[in-house]
């Protein structure tokens, strides 16, 4: 094999010496194309460029072949950065491979059943940045016309951001009760998220309790972006504002609630800040932009105006977002 | 990548003037500025902000470490000429009312 290679590359080089045309200039090129998917080291090229003149002019001064010495010594160091680089691209493989099994537990873990209110029409969408995704949906559903939803954004991005995420999974997993009022699951949560994560790492988080047969919303925010709500009778949008820090900054915190009825056709929009922050060339998206496009598709199902939302945001940014995308729409019906 | 940070500190006073976007490309330039005194006891820090235009959850985060480095030290830390954007930001996240910020235009700046 070596042998058939060495003497393949003899004559290539022979041609070029003839001749020196583009054509055999291709010749080589092709050819060394082949020597890397081989693996061949740069010392050996030269090597066999060595022998090849050799034998092809085998009068040349002895101080021509001495400088082919010195030169494949010199290049036993590239042939090892090139096998460097080889195993760099295998790790980098196995890291992609264990990134996209990773996201694939993650999806089963953080996994969500949207509950079946009486009234209640839900859409939502989650679009995670890059393959770990750092918003979170959570349903708690108890069958008593009662369900709790938290949307959560975990500030940083990525895989550490999903396994933070992961402590607040199982944080409402043990709470489990979806009768439960936003200001003691935040605080519940606060403590968990406090005591396991590093400084610079914090949740944002919004919780809203619904009550099927009174359609009042009991609502609490840990620092999140607020909540909207759009009265179908004034046709105007309201801010849910409501006092709470991130989580995850202080033991101490307390976390107040508020209600909101809602009548036929309002809608209450949560969404994280990879909606609101959204820039374009012209500037920031701001909120109006988004009561914008909720309005002109507010007599559509809450999953149809979500995708919509979703789908002209991606447009307006030339299909670049910056940040981990999850907005949720309830509607009353 | 667009930022400028100058920090200066004597006698465990710390001033410091932050210009451009604190965003998830340039929070790690200013976390790495800000490291060497987050350790220093009894520190006294004022970072004017009335330069950065445009900050994101990303750079709330390193402001929030800082805070709580700083604080766990003895010492104290206050953002000042916050534009109203940067305000609304403190504002919703609850960190307004537990750390010392101050809005552009207010204040001896």
């Amino acid at each position: 094999m070596v042998q058939k290679i060495g003497s393949q590359y003899k004559e290539i080089l022979n041609q070029y010496m003839q001749r020196q045309s583009e054509q055999n200039l291709y010749v080589g090129q092709n050819f060394s194309r082949q020597l890397i998917s081989e693996n061949t080291s740069p010392e050996d090229v030269i090597s066999m460029h060595k022998a090849a003149m050799q034998e092809l002019y085998e009068d040349m001064p002895e101080t021509v072949w001495h400088s082919f010495d010195f030169l494949i010594e010199m290049m036993i160091n590239y042939g090892l950065a090139l096998q460097e680089r080889q195993s760099l691209l295998q790790k980098q493989e196995e890291l992609r491979v264990e990134m996209d099994l990773a996201a694939n537990v993650q999806e089963t873990l953080l996994s969500t059943t949207m509950p079946s209110l009486d009234g209640l029409d839900i859409g939502l969408l989650s679009v995670p940045l890059r393959k770990m995704n750092g918003d979170y949906i959570y349903f708690i559903s108890g069958g008593e016309g009662h369900a709790g939803i938290a949307v959560a954004d975990v500030i940083g991005k990525g895989l550490p951001a999903a396994l933070c995420m992961s402590m607040v999974k199982f944080g409402m997993d043990s709470l489990n009760d979806s009768t439960a009022f936003p200001s003691e699951v935040l605080s519940t949560i606060n403590r968990i998220v406090e005591k396991s994560v590093d400084d610079f790492m914090f949740v944002s988080m919004f919780y809203g309790r619904y009550e099927a047969e009174t359609g009042v919303l009991t609502y609490g925010s840990a620092g999140h972006e607020p909540a909207m709500i759009y009265r179908a009778e004034t046709g105007e949008f309201e801010e849910l504002t409501v006092k709470g820090l991130l989580l995850g900054v202080s033991p101490m915190a307390s976390y107040e609630e508020k209600e909101v009825k809602l009548d036929k056709n309002d809608m209450v929009v949560i969404m994280t800040d990879g909606v609101t922050e959204g820039r374009t060339a012209e500037g920031f998206i701001d909120r109006q932009v988004i009561n914008e496009l909720i309005l002109r598709k507010k007599d559509e199902s809450a999953q149809t105006i979500v995708q919509f939302v979703y789908d002209e945001l991606v447009r307006m940014q030339n299909a670049e977002l910056s940040d981990d995308f999850t907005l949720v729409i309830y509607k009353k019906v | 990548m667009n930022i400028q940070v100058d920090l200066q500190e004597s006698d465990k006073v710390l001033k410091g003037y932050v210009r451009g976007e604190i965003d998830a490309h340039t929070a790690p330039v200013l976390r790495e500025k800000l490291e060497p005194y987050q350790n220093i006891e009894s520190l006294n820090a004022e970072l004017d902000l009335s330069d950065v235009d445009y900050m994101d959850s990303t750079g709330l985060g390193v402001f929030v470490a800082f805070y709580k480095s700083v604080n766990s030290q003895g010492g104290h830390l206050k953002l000042s000429g916050l534009s109203a954007r940067l305000k609304r930001l403190f504002d919703i996240t609850g960190l307004g009312d537990i750390m010392d910020i101050e809005s552009a235009g207010k204040g001896g700046i």
